[in-house]
């Protein structure tokens, strides 16, 4: 095992055969390279994600293709080279975490050190444990702790042994957005001082805004968009990332007619007498097309709203409300149903109750326009 | 009641269970975890003294130690002296008799180990032995026991194979069992009940242990009749 080399790029070169649920074998094909800093995985379950990770790893055998750290390379299919994963120096936090249960929290942080001296041993493992913040729970044993906690130890466990590459996959899952953003500011703080590339498998947007440097989509085994978290989520190519990408409501409609001095064109919503304005798309009268709107995008009224400047505003019915965290989650029957997100003062101040007759006011560029 | 046979078969089976502990592990490991197609085969030929007549195993076994085996010819040629009618006879052809009653314990136990921690120790560095002593050994302590126990208990109670191989030498292969039935033979039915009593009392012990233990452990027993 050689020493820590921080600052190093890893590329991989992925193809390989992925037997997902049932019969839909697809093919993993993607090239990526990861930088110092973390990158986001993206995508909806099933698309590959923890397959190539497990290739990375080492756990699994590419079909073909290329794995490399800086110059050091640990999987290339034409030299017949494949390094076990004991080798390979690259951590990896499950979506289980796996802690050893019969091992106490300290004793789980130091079995990627076995070579190391008692005494530095300790010191290590002590200051990681400190570091995120699970130093109190050194003698407990992994049942005994909590979700977060356990979270914190895996991580800690995986980062002790200074790791080339760490492999993150969907590990908050289940935790409150405040428990995972400390989380995350503690996995930044430590990154922040060893620079190596942090690849994060996530599909929940809250992660994503909370993580976002540089962010992958993966779609069926193959990239389908690439960079920061912004470009990738804010101009969704196709139905399926937008519905991925945290677009809560996702509308069929066809074209009625382009405006292009105003950079806009009017759509009638399927199903529903309504008829709304989004930017110009490459789109004809008549074509069919697809509109992603988020849920936190769209503004709600209980008085028909004079005097503004979003040009589409839709007259509609509350039919639930449902409290989630610290929003509430409001569907409004427009016709089409619309997902809306408002905080619980908003529904106070407005008197939100099922059946109240509300407008949905939706800015012109908060409409995106998906090609089908 | 015949101390000497009690003491002899107590020698045999703590010989058998030691043995079987070391040979079980790495074969049921294996056997837990290899991929290879034709593993089938040589899980079959563990489970075979589970469905053979003692008889029939040491029938073969006396074959294979006699003069002209292959086993007998190597032990005379390291030992100076044949195999059969001997107490080490006896041992190997024990290991093979109980070999299921250890091996089938132990690849339940690991078998039921989440895969994830194998490869959550791979991707911390440990090697395949390091995985096995710190990851699989200590989460798989019931299976060890059970293992232990029941080829103990087992080669305690066998008669077939001892009387096939063995024989009935006072003090070297005259066990437990067949001391039983040397008494009931010549109508001691008092001597015979004694120690068939004995028996049943310490089977019943260890087998309860054996149950108490998965019980506690908080998971299914893991005995060979129960695997699938």
């Amino acid at each position: 095992m050689g020493g820590q080399v921080s600052g190093q790029t890893l590329a991989a070169q992925v193809r390989k055969t992925h037997f997902g649920n049932g019969d839909q074998s697809f093919l993993l094909d993607v090239v990526i390279e990861v930088p110092p800093g973390i990158t986001i995985l993206f995508g909806a379950s099933g698309a590959g994600k923890s397959t190539l990770l497990d290739c990375i790893a080492g756990l699994t055998q590419p079909d073909s293709g290329r794995i490399a750290i800086g110059s050091d390379v640990m999987f290339d299919s034409e030299r017949k080279l494949n390094a076990p994963p004991r080798q390979r120096h690259i951590a990896y936090v499950f979506q289980t975490l796996a802690l050893f249960p019969h091992m106490t929290v300290e004793s789980n942080v130091a079995f990627g050190l076995p070579a190391t001296a008692e005494r530095a041993k300790a010191a290590r493992v002590a200051e990681i444990l400190e570091m995120f913040h699970v130093e109190r729970l050194r003698k407990r044993k992994p049942r005994e702790i909590s979700g977060g906690e356990k979270q914190r130890v895996a991580l800690a466990r995986s980062l002790v042994t200074q790791p080339r590459v760490l492999l993150l996959d969907e590990p908050l899952t289940g935790l409150d957005a405040e428990l995972k953003g400390s989380i995350i500011d503690d996995l930044r703080t430590w990154n922040a001082a060893h620079q190596i590339p942090i690849l994060y498998v996530t599909h929940s947007r809250e992660e994503v805004d909370a993580l976002g440097e540089r962010m992958i989509a993966l779609e069926h085994g193959k990239i389908v968009s690439e960079g920061t978290p912004r470009e990738v989520l804010e101009a969704p190519r196709r139905r399926r990332l937008a519905q991925a990408a945290g677009f809560e409501n996702l509308l069929s409609g066809t074209v009625l007619d382009l405006r292009e001095p105003d950079g806009v064109m009017r759509v009638r919503l399927a199903d529903a007498e309504c008829e709304i304005e989004v930017p110009l798309g490459h789109a004809a009268p008549g074509d069919r097309v697809r509109i992603a709107i988020r849920a936190g995008d769209i503004l709600l009224a209980t008085e028909s709203p004079k005097g503004l400047s979003a040009r589409n505003v839709l007259e509609g019915k509350v039919m639930s409300l449902e409290r989630r965290g610290a929003l509430v989650v409001v569907r409004v029957d427009c016709g089409v149903i619309f997902t809306v997100h408002v905080t619980p003062g908003a529904v106070r101040a407005l008197e939100l109750s099922t059946e109240k007759k509300v407008w949905l006011v939706l800015k012109t560029h908060s409409c995106h326009f998906v090609e089908d | 009641m015949n101390v000497e046979a009690l003491l002899l078969s107590a020698r045999l089976a703590l010989s058998v269970s030691a043995i079987l502990f070391v040979v079980g592990v790495p074969l049921a490991y294996w056997l837990a975890y290899s991929r290879w197609r034709w593993k089938f085969l040589l899980e079959a030929v563990v489970a075979l003294p589970l469905v053979l007549p003692p008889t029939v195993l040491g029938f073969y076994m006396l074959l294979a130690m006699g003069p002209r085996g292959a086993l007998g010819k190597l032990w005379s040629a390291a030992f100076g002296h044949g195999l059969a009618f001997t107490f080490a006879g006896l041992v190997i052809a024990s290991v093979l008799y109980s070999l299921p009653f250890a091996v089938q314990p132990l690849i339940a136990s690991f078998e039921t180990i989440d895969r994830k921690l194998l490869d959550a120790s791979a991707v911390l560095g440990a090697g395949r032995l390091r995985t096995f002593f710190r990851v699989v050994l200590p989460l798989s302590i019931p299976g060890v026991i059970t293992a232990v126990v029941l080829s103990f208990a087992h080669t305690l109670g066998e008669f077939g194979v001892v009387l096939m191989v063995g024989g009935n030498l006072p003090g070297v292969t005259r066990t437990v069992s067949i001391d039983i039935y040397d008494r009931a033979q010549s109508l001691d039915y008092a001597g015979a009940s004694h120690t068939a009593l004995l028996l049943l009392l310490i089977s019943f012990a260890i087998l309860s242990a054996v149950y108490g233990i998965n019980r506690s452990a908080g998971r299914r027993a893991v005995l060979p009749w129960a695997a699938k």
